[in-house]
């Protein structure tokens, strides 16, 4: 690769998300101590103005599509899609955000600049085509992740989620970067096509180094998307979490790390496919299993779609063990549906369970289809998307998944897949007849009527569900288009 | 225009508006619901009017691209079977919007909202002929159901309504799975493509794989039907069903699964169909046999009216496992029979619910004084479901019994007890609730009719008369359809067992060719 023009104007813009997004959680940070306790509002709004910007900048990207940095970033259809994915994210965990933190009382301007710099983190990631820009964008994405998990100071369970999922999220990123080392050691690159290029070439590294590479990189990774045996972090930090963090940390960084997990995997270790495959098979269907049946049992809706989100992860997996061109696009669609109705979701537990969270439990959302019947309305196409019912996008990309699992002849993972979401139709089912089927209960009664920014937080992610479950062709296309990753 | 779209999208124009109506005021959604709801019936009427009945083929035919890639298509048309349930569905949803007048006064806005989006599934999984759009409406159609046994069921209305949910959706994971498999073998999910590539030989199963296709399948649709013993979900919810949500569960939504069996199964599958059938058509005869015991010990009328169920829907499977044309007619006939008769049922026990506000056989008793008219319309109810000959059920059990007996003697000896077992049942249950001694409480609690009632089961009425008098309007477009169904499964076989002979040939060929060589060298 010429080195001589390093750094150009090309660059720069396919740069221009992540420089946006940092400048702005720079500035963001600086106007916290100049700006009027009481006119916080404005912190927000500015975050929100800057991931529009972002947005722009991504598409921007888009147009200049190409490597950059001299190959460290690729910016293509796949890193488009994803740095699009998760800046929406980032819009639709602030706007909920707005009225938590002011019920929470902290209202400060480091949670938004914390998020712009996680979503920087993640856009990066989207992007990377270097296992050493992989593993800083990771680790922007994660540190700003676990401060944010950890945001309300005064709470013991955000706390104890900060430190825990600090702890054991370090300790995925130190396999992570053992793995790094030895695939460097093995074959002198940390660049993903010139890896592919050392592996299958003449004088190719030991298989044996390689594989253990592979599995070091796919436990870091696997911890990052909480995929099983990985998982045990997932559901005390999405309990503690505030609400609308945990919304943002099952959606946004859980995409990203997909993200590289495919980049890496369908790129760089595609050689050596057989090899791996059967371990994402055991780590899908133990997701999706172990996933499914411990929410069977939560009574904390937090906790429940923490489980919940193992599960969807599996179903992810099932997508990375076809190995092919159309599993890669049935991930992107199913993690953006999957972004969309769980977002969705968290707002309403974020709506629903009132200062400092009181009401997380199943039964809190008794009778809430009588009370607010506009929010159950929403909850319902969230839950029901979840489940995988036609017209919503969670059943269009779990249709895309399993024919993409059919087609590379993954018969019984796809039946026990689908089988799995049979159960999980029961849990599910759980918080619709709560809402319907049931009296109101205290948690109802005193809920506020619906801000604004909430409702947005909750219609456009609605449409969003809908849109891609009626009309799939759009995202599908793209993501069919951009699915055959640079190799 | 395309009539058939017509009919598919009123329905679902309505449900849209209904959500918007101003919950403060039910009756607008009462009115809403009523108007809709009969201009749908009122157009699909043009569809038996128009349609070719000398054709076997699909009519009112519509195909258009919905998405591209996987290539999904908005292909729906109507065979001769289809078109009378779809007739069925219009025809009860206006009823049980009559019905439901006065019983349902809280959240009535979402009840009939909830009302037509199920009509408009079940329409869209009697005319779909593309299998992923059938799977959508075959979804489509449980969400609105599990809603209405939800909400304004009875008081195990919670247990009854997730059991529906979960019963369902097991079987129709299994069945997806077999349709994306279809689909990557035939490239396509029409479903009139993928039947053309069979009778072509451009498509094949090996026996293996049609087998488990098969099973994906058929389970679905067992359960939904339900056949013995995946039944156990079906009286709980129809027990704890409100009026409207029985009626439509029994009347229409039950076909789904025989329709399924009948459309998908038989065509898709053949050999291994009949390689089943034996097995089916026993399980077929302990649903009709256990069905109408069961009916006999209830003392809950609408357990009882809902095993009868199980038992009536045993003969339309016998009919179609018969693989002969008459059964298939039959079952066919039998299908439309018992949505017309046991719709009527449930309603009448919805009647009796709503004024004495019990199910209970034994807190009725000599209603036919107080309610005369009432009483006599049960009666023929109660008549045509025993199979009285004229009314409606006669005629459909006597072409199943024939079909079955030509298939094997012994399946109609002992189906027909079935039919002597439901005359039983029946009659006893209508003496114990309308003649003996009145008391007095059922006497204050038991107007007769009114106006808005009699104008819901004058129809259903009609129709058994009709139906059981002059079936020739009814059954020669069901004819034309099933022969086609029974030539595509008949057509489907030798030709696979042809090929079977041919591939086993070569490979004897083959090894014998291999053992001269060895032997040479």
């Amino acid at each position: 690769m010429p080195a001589g023009n390093f750094f150009n104007a090309g660059d720069a813009i396919r740069f221009l998300p992540e420089i946006i997004l940092t400048i702005m959680g720079t500035v963001l940070m600086v106007l916290d101590p100049v700006v009027h306790r009481r006119n916080s509002n404005l912190f927000g709004t500015l975050s929100i103005l800057s991931l529009i910007a972002a947005l722009f900048g991504s598409v921007a990207a888009y147009a200049q599509a190409g490597p950059a940095f001299g190959g460290m970033l690729m910016v293509d259809g796949f890193a488009t899609f994803f740095r699009i994915l998760v800046i929406v994210v980032g819009i639709l965990t602030v706007l909920p955000s707005y009225r938590f933190l002011a019920r929470q009382d902290a209202e400060t301007s480091e949670y938004h600049a914390l998020l712009l710099y996680s979503i920087a983190g993640q856009c990066l990631m989207a992007a990377a085509n270097d296992l050493i820009i992989i593993f800083i964008g990771l680790e922007i994405s994660s540190i700003a992740s676990y401060v944010l998990a950890g945001y309300l100071r005064d709470d013991k369970r955000a706390n104890e989620a900060a430190l825990k999922y600090f702890l054991l999220g370090s300790f995925a990123t130190g396999f992570f970067l053992y793995g790094v080392a030895l695939i460097y050691g093995a074959t002198g690159s940390v660049n993903l096509p010139m890896i592919r290029a050392a592996v299958t070439g003449a004088g190719a590294p030991s298989p044996v180094f390689v594989g253990v590479a592979a599995a070091l990189m796919f436990v870091g990774l696997g911890f990052k998307v909480s995929a099983a045996p990985f998982q045990v972090w997932a559901p005390d930090v999405y309990q503690g979490a505030p609400t609308p963090v945990t919304a943002f940390l099952s959606a946004g960084p859980k995409a990203a790390a997909f993200a590289i997990f495919l980049r890496i995997f369908m790129t760089a270790f595609e050689p050596i496919g057989n090899g791996w495959e059967p371990l994402v098979w055991i780590s899908a269907l133990l997701s999706m299993t172990i996933g499914n049946f411990a929410a069977l049992l939560q009574s904390n809706v937090k906790r429940l779609l923490a489980y919940s989100s193992i599960a969807h992860a599996g179903y992810v997996l099932v997508a990375l063990t076809a190995r092919s061109d159309v599993g890669t696009a049935a991930a992107m669609f199913y993690l953006a549906a999957y972004a969309f109705m769980n977002i969705g979701a968290f707002a309403v537990v974020s709506h629903l369970s009132g200062k400092d969270e009181r009401y997380q439990n199943v039964d809190d959302f008794a009778g809430l289809g009588q009370k607010q019947p506009m929010t159950a309305a929403m909850l319902s196409i969230f839950l029901l998307s979840l489940i995988g019912v036609p017209l919503t996008g969670g059943f269009f990309g779990k249709f895309y998944i399993f024919k993409a699992a059919l087609e590379s002849h993954l018969v019984w993972l796809t039946v026990l897949g689908l089988l799995n979401s049979a159960v999980a139709a029961y849990y599910y089912l759980r918080i619709l007849v709560m809402m319907y089927m049931h009296e109101p209960s205290e948690a109802a009664l005193k809920a506020e009527p619906l801000s604004p920014g909430l409702s947005l937080a909750l219609i456009v992610p609605a449409i969003g569900t809908l849109f891609l479950g009626i009309f799939p062709g759009w995202v599908l296309d793209f993501a069919d288009k951009s699915s055959s990753l640079v190799k | 225009m395309n009539l058939l779209t017509v009919v598919l999208f009123l329905p679902l124009i309505g449900f849209l508006v209904a959500l918007f109506l101003p919950r403060s005021s039910p009756q607008a959604s009462r009115n809403w619901a009523i108007a809709i709801s009969l201009i749908t019936f009122l157009v699909s009427l043009a569809l038996p009017a128009t349609f070719d009945r000398a054709t076997a083929g699909e009519q009112f035919k519509i195909d258009t691209i919905w998405i591209a890639s996987p290539e999904i298509h908005f292909y729906i048309a109507l065979d001769g079977v289809g078109l009378w349930l779809v007739l069925l569905s219009t025809l009860l949803t206006p009823i049980c919007v009559l019905i439901s007048w006065r019983y349902i006064q809280n959240r009535v806005k979402e009840f009939y909202a909830f009302l037509l989006l199920l009509e408009v599934g079940l329409i869209g999984v009697f005319i779909a002929q593309d299998l992923f759009l059938f799977y959508v409406f075959w979804e489509v159609s449980l969400v609105p159901m599990y809603f209405l046994v939800g909400i304004w069921g009875h008081e195990r209305r919670i247990y009854a309504a997730v059991k529906f949910f979960l019963f369902t959706m097991a079987g129709s994971v299994l069945m997806l799975a077999a349709i994306i498999y279809l689909y990557n073998r035939a490239g396509t999910f029409s479903y009139p493509a993928i039947l053309s590539m069979l009778s072509n030989g451009r498509l094949m199963f090996a026996p293996a794989e049609q087998m488990l296709l098969f099973l994906a399948f058929f389970i679905a649709f067992a359960i939904k039907v339900p056949i013995f013993p995946l039944h156990t979900w079906l009286p709980d919810a129809h027990v704890e069903a409100p009026t409207a949500g029985s009626i439509m569960l029994a009347s229409v939504m039950l076909k789904m699964g025989t329709y399924g069996i009948l459309h998908f199964c038989l065509p898709l599958f053949p050999s291994a169909s009949r390689t089943c059938a034996p097995w089916i058509v026993v399980l077929a005869i302990i649903g009709i046999i256990y069905g109408a015991l069961v009916s006999l010990v209830q003392p809950n009328m609408k357990k009882l009216v809902a095993y009868s169920s199980v038992s009536h829907l045993g003969f339309v499977i016998l009919g179609i496992f018969s693989f002969t044309q008459l059964g298939l007619d039959g079952a066919v006939y039998q299908m439309l029979n018992h949505g017309i008769s046991t719709g009527a049922l449930f309603l009448l026990v919805g009647l009796l619910y709503e004024r004495k506000h019990s199910l209970e056989i034994a807190d009725f008793g000599g209603v036919a004084t107080p309610a005369p008219w009432l009483s006599t319309a049960f009666l023929i109810t109660t008549l045509a479901s025993i199979g009285l000959p004229t009314l409606n059920n006669f005629v459909g059990e006597f072409l199943v019994l024939q079909g079955a007996a030509i298939a094997n003697y012994k399946w109609a000896v002992f189906a027909a007890i079935g039919v002597i077992l439901s005359a039983c049942y029946m009659l006893w249950l209508y003496q114990r609730v309308f003649f003996g001694e009145t008391s007095e409480e059922v006497r204050a609690h038991m107007p007769d009719m009114n106006l808005r009632e009699w104008a819901a089961i004058v129809p259903l009425i009609v129709m058994m008369v009709w139906m059981g008098v002059y079936s020739q309007s009814f059954l020669p477009p069901v004819t034309k359809a099933t022969a086609r169904v029974l030539d595509q499964a008949q057509v489907n076989v030798p030709f696979r067992v042809q090929l079977e002979r041919f591939r086993a040939a070569t490979a004897r060929e083959r090894s014998a060719a291999a053992e001269v060589a060895r032997a040479g060298r």
